[in-house]
């Protein structure tokens, strides 16, 4: 057998394990009575356990929405977390219904893995930490700096092309996780710390004197977050989508966890507010689901800007600013068609 | 006699003088000073060198582990304020706090709360099918039982733990106080076949209690983690792996060409892959080999493959007892007239595998650590756990104190082992004391 014959069986035992294990995805979910939901096995604010043992984060909660949407329970998902490696496998062969682990949205992934994503959550990108004490208030002033880089990631060629854009040049400090950068930087082994923006705030909360360093305003790439759901299945990927979309809309029609249950009442003035909490129309049934099933969502999860707020926000450690996350209507690009 | 020479010699002694003490310094805790710290020059540096690092390095790991250390916070940062407060901006100590929350956790995992006894029944019962294998008298045993038992009953009089002394006296400590009985008044080697009938059944109510069934709720495999997890797997790969390699090492020297090329070329083939290789194949490849639906419990997979992998290298060990067999005990058990099976049994196997008792051991303990791989396919072993406990921001950015837990326990199950192997060796080497 040649590789390429061996690659083809490889790839066509993966078509026919992801196809027979997507059909009636909803079905599945529901005579199980949980949904299999893969997580990161822990990025601060993201994803982590609670000391009884349960999980929370941001990703978590997109999780416990979908949950909340199908089951009208938030606890009704059960979580299987899942490491760089196994992630896509744990997707593709039914072992999980759905991946919300900080996964960057590429080409590949989406049609070459056979995956499809059905939202960005958070929109992320690379940006630089440095000690304040540098005086440094621009990526453009990095000339010459020494960049603590985890090696082997896009961010190590992000960097290197947009050095090179710049005529700049730099010194890289390899490092393999993110614990031993923030060893590396804080012995001032390096003078910038270098990965993406939320990564970079999560890791300076944990510093003891976090107001010592200041995480420059450059982006410098494209990384959408966003969970996914298998190819084969677009019945399942809609209610994913427009469980989270519902969650971005009841931000936008300021509908809160607070004020859920009075809105939902009986129907208002708002004739969006009523389709999405399902007291006019029949939209819950176009997707499989209850009529309120928007309104458990929000009353259990909360909107986007809740659970933004609750996990990495900046109230929380993590300490995050809206940004390009905020609504389109605050100068963020967080934009969800229209719930009609 | 006595008076030929009396003449000539000024003195003659008639019996034997008692002996002198040895001189100052040779004997006593200066002697053993001397001897074994200042014997040379070379060892006089290497002894103060020594002294000079401890002295150097202790009082800081004392200070940080013990003197200014919190226990009772709930995040690091609380920990870090009760620090700067107590003793000091810029001191730095260790916040076990962290452990004291996340305890059950990394001892369960995701096991359901109100469940965790089974766990800890389960636990108790190993003990009592593992002692005896290990020991011929188990009356120990009882011992053990009724020290906890007290302790239980003194922590719970004295009022340390939440609950008083009803919330002591589960299930665990029936059970406990049960063998513990059991273990005193028929703990003896005349009835050790029965302790040993328990553990050959041990196997099967340790799987009932801990994933459920026969009444018992059933527990999904995705909630086994921590300390739990870990022993799982060590004990399974350990209990298995043995008679597994023994069998191997056997078939290894197999005149039966078949025999002997399948054992080879199993053990080759294991001993030429690493072990997280198998663990990902475990993980991952097979669940595209696998008919779509099937749910092969991803503990299990990882279960057979550890245990495949620690039965190949135990094979090579045993193969190395067997072959410093002498060659004339082979023959000797052929000219009593003993089947294959019989001189195995009695003649060859209890010798060769006395000889590779520190072998096997070593096997066992590298086979516990391995366990901390299987982190890497997203199972949650106490290693893999730091990480999400970790990711809350709680307890973002504790390192130290997480590991250092993890490390001290498996510390104690290792050198336990270990101190285990230093026994048996020496009550087997009984016969060559002589």
């Amino acid at each position: 057998m040649t590789p390429t014959i061996i690659a083809g069986a490889v790839a066509s035992a993966v078509a026919l394990a992801a196809s027979g294990a997507a059909a009636a995805t909803l079905d599945d979910v529901k005579s199980r009575g949980n949904l299999q939901c893969g997580v990161s096995s822990g990025v601060a604010g993201f994803s982590y356990t609670e000391a009884d043992g349960s999980w929370a984060g941001f990703d978590v909660a997109v999780c416990r929405a979908v949950a909340a949407a199908i089951f009208g329970d938030a606890q009704a998902a059960q979580f299987t977390p899942t490491t760089g490696k196994t992630r896509f496998t744990a997707l593709a062969s039914g072992e999980i219904d759905m991946l919300a682990r900080n996964t960057t949205w590429t080409f590949s992934r989406d049609v070459d893995l056979k995956f499809e994503f059905v939202g960005v959550n958070y929109y992320d990108g690379q940006g630089f930490m440095v000690p304040k004490a540098l005086g440094v208030t621009s990526a453009l002033e990095l000339d010459g700096a020494t960049v603590c880089i985890q090696t082997g990631t896009t961010t190590e060629l992000n960097l290197a092309d947009y050095f090179r854009a710049n005529n700049m040049s730099y010194d890289p400090v390899p490092i393999e996780t993110n614990a031993e950068a923030q060893q590396k930087y804080l012995a001032n082994a390096c003078d910038v710390y270098t990965t993406d923006a939320s990564g970079l705030a999560a890791t300076r909360s944990t510093f003891e004197a976090p107001t010592d360093h200041i995480i420059l305003p450059e982006i410098i790439s494209k990384e959408p977050l966003g969970p996914l759901v298998r190819h084969g299945d677009p019945e399942w990927g809609d209610i994913v989508r427009w469980t989270f979309n519902a969650m971005v809309i009841a931000e936008e029609l300021g509908v809160t966890s607070a004020n859920v249950a009075e809105l939902a009442a009986g129907p208002t003035d708002n004739p969006e507010v009523n389709r999405l909490l399902g007291t006019e129309g029949e939209y819950g049934a176009m997707l499989g689901l209850e009529k309120d099933w928007a309104v458990k969502v929000i009353s259990q999860v909360g909107n986007y800007g809740e659970v933004f707020d609750r996990y990495i926000g900046e109230s929380t450690p993590v300490g995050l600013a809206r940004g390009l996350n905020a609504l389109y209507t605050k100068g963020g690009i967080l934009y969800a068609a229209p719930f009609r | 006699m006595s008076g030929t020479h009396a003449h000539t010699v000024a003195f003659v002694a008639d019996g034997k003088l008692p002996d002198l003490p040895p001189p100052p310094g040779a004997s006593g805790a200066i002697g053993w000073i001397r001897e074994n710290l200042f014997s040379g020059p070379l060892n006089t540096i290497l002894t103060l060198a020594s002294i000079a690092v401890v002295a150097l390095a202790l009082p800081g790991v004392l200070d940080w582990a013990l003197f200014k250390s919190v226990w009772n916070a709930s995040s690091l940062s609380e920990c870090r304020s009760i620090i700067a407060e107590s003793f000091g901006e810029g001191q730095g100590g260790a916040c076990w706090a962290v452990i004291r929350e996340r305890f059950d956790q990394l001892l369960y995992g995701f096991y359901p709360a109100e469940l965790r006894w089974r766990p800890n029944v389960a636990f108790v019962l190993l003990i009592v099918a593992i002692a005896p294998i290990l020991f011929d008298n188990v009356r120990a045993l009882a011992v053990g039982a009724a020290a906890i038992v007290a302790l239980k009953a003194l922590a719970g009089a004295a009022g340390v733990v939440d609950g008083g002394v009803g919330g002591l006296f589960g299930a665990t400590t029936v059970v406990l106080a049960a063998a513990g009985a059991l273990a005193w008044f028929f703990g003896g080697g005349a009835h050790r076949r029965y302790w040993l009938m328990f553990s050959a059944a041990f196997p099967v109510i340790a799987y009932f209690l801990l994933w459920g069934g026969l009444g018992l709720e059933p527990v999904a495999s995705s909630r086994f983690g921590g300390f739990l997890l870990t022993m799982i797997i060590g004990v399974t790969g350990i209990a298995a792996s043995l008679p597994l390699g023994i069998l191997l090492a056997l078939g290894r020297q197999s005149k039966l060409i078949f025999i002997h090329a399948i054992c080879v070329g199993f053990i080759e083939f294991i001993r030429g892959v690493p072990l997280i290789t198998l663990l990902f194949v475990a993980s991952t490849l097979l669940n595209y080999f696998m008919p779509p639906g099937t749910n092969f419990d991803l503990i299990l997979r990882v279960l057979i493959m550890v245990t495949l992998f620690a039965s190949a290298y135990m094979a090579e060990v045993i193969r190395g007892g067997l072959a410093a067999l002498p060659k004339g005990q082979y023959e000797a058990a052929d000219a009593m007239g003993l089947t294959y099976a019989q001189s195995m049994r009695l003649i060859v196997l209890p010798q060769a595998l006395k000889i590779s008792i520190p072998g096997i051991v070593n096997t066992f303990i590298g086979l516990f650590k391995d366990t901390t791989l299987v982190a890497v396919i997203g199972l949650l072993d106490p290693l893999g756990l730091t990480n999400p406990i970790r990711a809350d921001s709680n307890w973002n950015g504790i390192v130290w104190e997480l590991y250092g837990f993890i490390a001290f326990c498996f510390f104690l199950f290792c050198f336990g082992m270990s101190r285990y192997s230093m026994h048996l060796e020496g009550r087997l080497r009984a016969g060559e004391r002589r």
